[in-house]
């Protein structure tokens, strides 16, 4: 047989091997065994030394051309069997991720309560608008909660606020807060003019629990004093406050009201926000529902705390966090807030 | 307060329409609760005269009622009793439509066929009985076939009902509520004179006496005498008129009295004169334990002092000429001198009491009445002449001449100077005096402008505005009020201070946010709770009581948060949701005689008064699938990681209340101060707080000692260098003695190895036959690092070997063979 003939026979055979690997093992081998140092071609070769100068020529080239296309089988084998192999992998891997169950549930993301949640919500609304947040007791002597408010021993307006007593000193001197308004006083008590502050916390009256009452709840109050500050100021602030939590197209009314602690006082309407101001039967049908009390801090109020009611004004605000809840997220029943049911828990 | 519309229509010409007065309304501060149209729907309703009734076979409770209408008889089937055979009766024939939309058709009831419905006065929407037919008295042309509404007098109305604020004593009464109405609408307010009655001829003072004893609590008394009165039913009218109000029409002087008070806001008594013992009253403090039948039956005991700072025990009461008590001071008169049938003299009271000793004998006697509740807001005092003569001009019967009237220091109208300086800084919009004037003076306010203010003359009827500068924020209040608050125009405020939370706020927020990356929910367990609870758990100490509590289980102040927690889960796990981790932030109380505060107390903040202890708790009850103490440890150094605590020590403690005696720890800061407890609940408590036989695991942190960094010290803020160069690990396992607590061993380590100790984790406990009884195998991993070097073997074997010879020789653990 000539020697190219027999390279050709080597191609043939070497191109059957590659074809038949199976596997990118066997692949590996039978690349060495074809193309590597022992190698039919390496072999032919070395012998070229012993053709004549034009033989040796041709068989150099036709060795050269076809190392060149058994190592692109090769590689082309290589990358065919590497796929495959890849993909059988995977294959076994699959997944169907929507079998996943309780497996991975010790994985899961617990909750804030809902107030608490709105708490955030209104302190981050109100401390982007500038101001504090202030906290005080839970329980009160009578002056904190009702004297220094300007609501006297024995005011009739008191039956505003049915208040829980606590057996300590002398009768009906210390209670549990009925507003969060105390802390007011106790905030222009220890500093000086000017105040910008909010008052969130958990506030106490004697009610029978129904779907719209609490016992006990939670309120947050506001207090702004400074020089120059106006029924304008609160008015505007207000309704910043019900833009900025509720949205762009819920909106403010001030109607005339009554409050021991604020002279002008004002009831805080915002549109319903269940109809949007249409009207439905949660506001009544008049497009509006309740929010919250303000007005300016009565002169008696600065006089309690030792403020120049004539240097200095300021507006109060105060409404509950319970109930901006129930608004945003239309809860038929305020109860659900403290029965500690998990299934409620989870759903925010 | 219901006022109709054709009421207050008798004291300004206002509009019909309906939404737009609401609307006003609204705006003035006089909430429309809720607007009633009444008197509609009955026009098809007739008069018809009771002729027999007849029992129905098989029936006991409905009748077979004949009745004539003019036009012939007609059977109905009623069930009501109410009536007998004579009696005028409203019928709703077969077709008729009632208020609310009742269609009368012809129906057979046990055979028996009903060809229309006698009405009760719910049914006609003219009152709110229900209990029986409304039967008419047989008066003033009455007869069969009439319509209903020509027969009652009833024109179609429409009732609002206003909820009046309790500074607003002025405009709680028909009168008040027009006058402010009109003043908005710029409507003409006229109250006219009362026409006077008839002359006795005799002076009232030879009929009467009068005096007051303490005009303190009774500043003014006014005193007529009537005779020859007849008592009857009211005038259809007028009796209509309370209806609409919401008042039941009682006898002719009654039914003037409470007309009066609906009318023109002021509460009058009539006391029959001849059951007076003496002839005349008596105006003085009780006597301490003296006692009283008021006009309900009750027994009241007066001038004894109750509960509360505020009460002095004095109360007013109303006396005949010769001392006895006939009625409690604008609260409630007594039984003895009711009007009756058989009265004809009638002596009037009309007064002005003192708001404050009012508002105390309502609240101790718990007895509120329309009297007390307007006396107590404050009446006006020169109110008085008209409502007495209104009174005389309702009743109609001959009245002696003049009036005793008794005064103390009566309030008198008084001026305020109200700069226009201040009524712009407190509304924040400029109005002109002239503006000013023409808000105020329409609702009764005198208006002088002078220089940059105006002198404002405040009359009678609003005790509402202060005497001296206080008085000006509550004349701004009505100036705002009249103007209306929606054309103040709004303005942003804005000052350099900036918004902030403080350090302990937001990490509050942050150990929330880590106890939910724990798969915790946040709960909110009762502040009120039953003592038993405290007991329970073994608490030493007492809690606070709630003098009036709702319920016996709601009668104490918290002090922890542990049975509030267990309970939630064993709710839980009651409505099959088993497996939770809950956690609350809450406050706990402590009794003052251990831990109180103190603060201002008092009527005027001047004596110390003690409050209970409040201490701020964030705790967590662990009950997912396998949770215990372990849980609470593993939580607990989350918590640290992500607060960056500094080292803190959980020291065993067998005798935190509540917690499981072998199974609980207690945290000590770096100060030494205890800041928590965790590990697991006990299980007795457990289980009579509804979980029974699965471990619960506890952690409770003391917020203001952990979140305050110099109780409980934080890793530096700065940056800690990572060393380029490749750490050494070394396992060590050590044979302790149990009772030799893991931490005691950590500590020699962590002390020995020093700075080169990157970390050491303990990654295996072993109890068992390898190790002698008594003990346990701990094997720790150590990482040794320098920041500068590569450690040589020989480093780390020194170190090792330090290690190994500390631990036995402090702890008695010896290096696992």
């Amino acid at each position: 047989m000539t020697v190219p003939a027999t390279v050709a026979r080597i191609e043939r055979e070497a191109a059957d091997a590659l074809a038949g690997a199976a596997n990118v093992e066997e692949l590996r081998g039978v690349v060495t065994m074809v193309l590597g140092k022992r190698s039919p071609i390496v072999r032919v070769h070395r012998e070229l030394g012993a053709l004549d100068p034009d033989a040796r020529r041709t068989v150099g080239k036709q060795l050269h051309d076809t190392r060149e296309r058994l190592e692109a089988l090769a590689a082309e084998r290589l990358e065919a069997l590497a796929g495959a192999a890849r993909a059988a992998r995977l294959e076994a891997d699959r997944l169907d991720l929507t079998e996943v169950g309780a497996v991975v549930s010790s994985m899961s993301r617990g909750h804030l309560h809902l107030v608490d949640q709105t708490r955030r919500a209104l302190e981050d609304v109100f401390v982007g608008m500038g101001f504090e947040v202030e906290e005080g007791p839970e329980t009160e002597t009578d002056w904190y909660n009702f004297v220094a408010l300007n609501i006297p021993l024995a005011h009739p307006a008191r039956s505003m606020w049915d208040t829980f007593f606590l057996d300590v000193g002398e009768p009906e001197t210390v209670l549990l807060r009925t507003h969060t308004s105390p802390v007011q006083i106790r905030l222009m008590e220890r500093h000086a003019p000017p105040f910008h502050a909010v008052m969130p916390g958990r506030t106490f009256r004697r009610e029978t629990r129904d779907a719209s009452h609490l016992a006990v709840f939670h309120q947050l109050e506001g207090l702004v004093v400074d020089h120059g500050i106006t029924f304008a100021d609160l008015a505007g602030t207000v309704e910043t406050f019900a833009n900025a939590y509720f949205g762009p197209d819920i909106h403010t009314r001030l109607r005339p009201g009554y409050f021991p602690f604020t002279e002008p006082s004002a009831e805080v309407d915002v549109t319903c926000t269940i109809c949007r101001g249409e009207g439905c039967r949660t506001c009544s049908h008049t497009g509006w529902l309740e929010l919250a009390g303000c007005g300016m801090v009565d002169p008696a109020v600065f006089d309690a705390v030792g403020i120049d009611a004539e240097e200095w004004t300021g507006f109060a605000f105060g409404f509950g966090i319970d109930r901006c809840a129930q608004m945003r997220h239309q809860l038929a029943d305020l109860r659900l807030l403290d029965e500690n049911d998990v299934r409620f828990l989870r759903q925010f | 307060m219901r006022a109709p519309l054709s009421w207050l229509r008798d004291f300004a010409p206002f509009p019909n329409d309906i939404p737009a007065l609401v609307a006003t309304l609204d705006d003035l501060g006089l909430v429309v609760e809720r607007v009633e149209r009444v008197g509609e729907g009955i026009g098809d309703v007739v008069v018809a005269r009771v002729r027999d009734i007849a029992p129905i076979k098989g029936a006991d409770r409905i009748r077979l009622v004949t009745v004539e209408t003019g036009d012939g008889a007609v059977e109905v089937v009623c069930g009501a009793w109410n009536f007998t055979v004579g009696d005028l009766v409203p019928l709703a024939p077969v077709g008729a439509v009632l208020p609310g939309g009742l269609e009368i058709a012809r129906r057979k009831m046990k055979g028996v066929v009903s060809n229309g419905m006698l009405c009760s006065g719910h049914e006609l929407g003219l009152s709110d009985d229900h209990e029986g037919i409304l039967v008419m008295g047989d008066t003033d042309g009455v007869r069969p076939g009439m319509a209903l509404a020509e027969a009652l007098g009833v024109q179609p109305d429409v009732v609002f009902d206003i909820a009046v604020e309790g500074n607003r004593p002025d405009a709680w009464s028909i009168a008040g509520v027009a006058r402010d109405l009109a003043g908005r609408l710029h409507l003409p307010f006229t109250i006219g004179e009362p026409t006077p009655p008839p002359s006795l001829g005799v002076p009232v003072g030879s009929l009467a006496s009068l005096e007051i004893e303490d005009p303190d609590i009774c500043p003014r008394m006014v005193v007529r005498v009537l005779e020859e009165v007849s008592v009857r039913p009211s005038p259809r009218w007028l009796a209509r008129r309370l209806v609409l109000a919401g008042m039941r029409p009682i006898n002719n002087v009654v039914d003037a009295s409470n007309y009066v008070m609906v009318e023109l806001g002021q509460p009058t008594h009539p006391y029959d004169l001849d059951r007076l013992a003496g002839a005349g009253l008596r105006v003085r403090r009780a006597r301490p334990g003296e006692q009283l039948v008021t006009l309900d039956g009750v027994t009241r005991t007066l001038g004894v002092r109750g509960r509360g700072l505020a009460d002095s025990g004095e109360d007013c009461v109303i006396c005949d000429a010769v001392g006895n008590p006939v009625g409690i001071g604008g609260i409630m008169g007594g039984e003895s001198s009711e009007i009756g049938d058989a009265t004809t003299r009638v002596l009037l009271e009309a007064a002005y009491f003192a708001p404050m000793a009012i508002a105390r004998t309502s609240k101790r006697l718990g007895l509120r009445t329309e009297a007390s509740a307007r006396f107590e807001r404050g009446s006006d005092p020169w109110g008085i002449d008209r409502c007495v003569a209104r009174f005389c001009e309702l009743v109609g019967a001959p009245v002696a001449d003049g009036s005793l009237d008794v005064r103390g220091e009566v309030p008198q109208p008084f001026r305020l100077r109200v700069p226009t300086a201040r009524v712009e800084g407190l509304l924040g919009v400029a109005l002109a005096p002239d503006t000013v004037a023409s808000l105020l003076e329409p609702i009764g306010f005198g208006c002088a402008p002078a220089d940059g203010s105006i002198d404002v003359t405040v009359p009678t009827n609003r005790p509402d505005v202060r005497r001296g500068p206080h008085g000006v924020a509550d004349v701004v209040e009505e100036i705002a009020r009249t103007y209306g608050y929606s054309r103040i125009e709004r303005r942003q405020p804005a000052w350099p201070q900036p918004g902030r939370l403080t350090a302990y706020q937001r990490e509050r927020r942050l150990l929330a946010d880590t106890f939910c990356g724990l798969g915790a929910l946040e709960a909110w367990t009762p502040t009120l709770v039953d003592d038993a609870d405290h007991a329970l758990m073994g608490l030493p100490g007492a809690a606070v009581a709630v003098t009036n509590p709702i319920v016996k289980e709601e009668a104490w102040l918290r002090r922890s948060l542990l049975p509030g927690l267990v309970r939630a889960l064993a709710r839980n796990a009651k409505r099959r949701e088993a497996a939770a981790r809950l956690f609350e932030i809450g406050t706990v109380f402590s009794h003052p005689d251990e831990a109180g505060r103190e603060a201002r107390g008092g009527a005027d903040g001047s004596v110390p008064a003690m409050l209970p202890g409040e201490r701020e708790l964030c705790a967590a009850v662990l009950f997912g699938e396998g949770d215990d103490a372990r849980t609470a440890v593993g939580a607990w150094r989350v918590v640290a990681a992500a607060l960056r605590l500094a080292a803190v020590d959980l020291v065993a403690d067998g005798n935190v209340a509540g917690l499981h005696p072998t199974r609980a720890a207690v945290l000590v800061a770096s100060s030494g101060e205890r800041i928590g407890a965790l590990g697991e609940v006990d299980p007795d408590v457990a289980a009579a707080l509804g979980i029974d036989g699965v471990r619960v695991g506890w952690i409770e942190l003391d917020l203001a000692r952990l979140l305050d960094p110099a109780v409980t010290a934080r890793r530096p803020e700065a940056a800690q260098p990572i060393s380029r160069f490749p750490s050494s690990d070394v396992d060590l396992a050590f044979v302790t003695p149990e009772g030799v607590p893991a931490a005691a061993v950590e500590a020699v380590i962590g002390r020995v190895a020093g700075e080169l100790l990157e970390s050491v984790t303990l990654f295996d406990v072993y109890r068992g036959p390898a190790v002698p009884e008594g003990t346990r195998s701990l094997a720790y991993r150590l990482r040794f690092c320098a920041p500068d070097r590569t450690l040589t073997d020989e480093e780390v074997g020194t170190l090792r070997q330090a290690i190994v010879d500390a631990v036995a020789a402090e702890t008695t653990a010896t290096l696992r063979q």
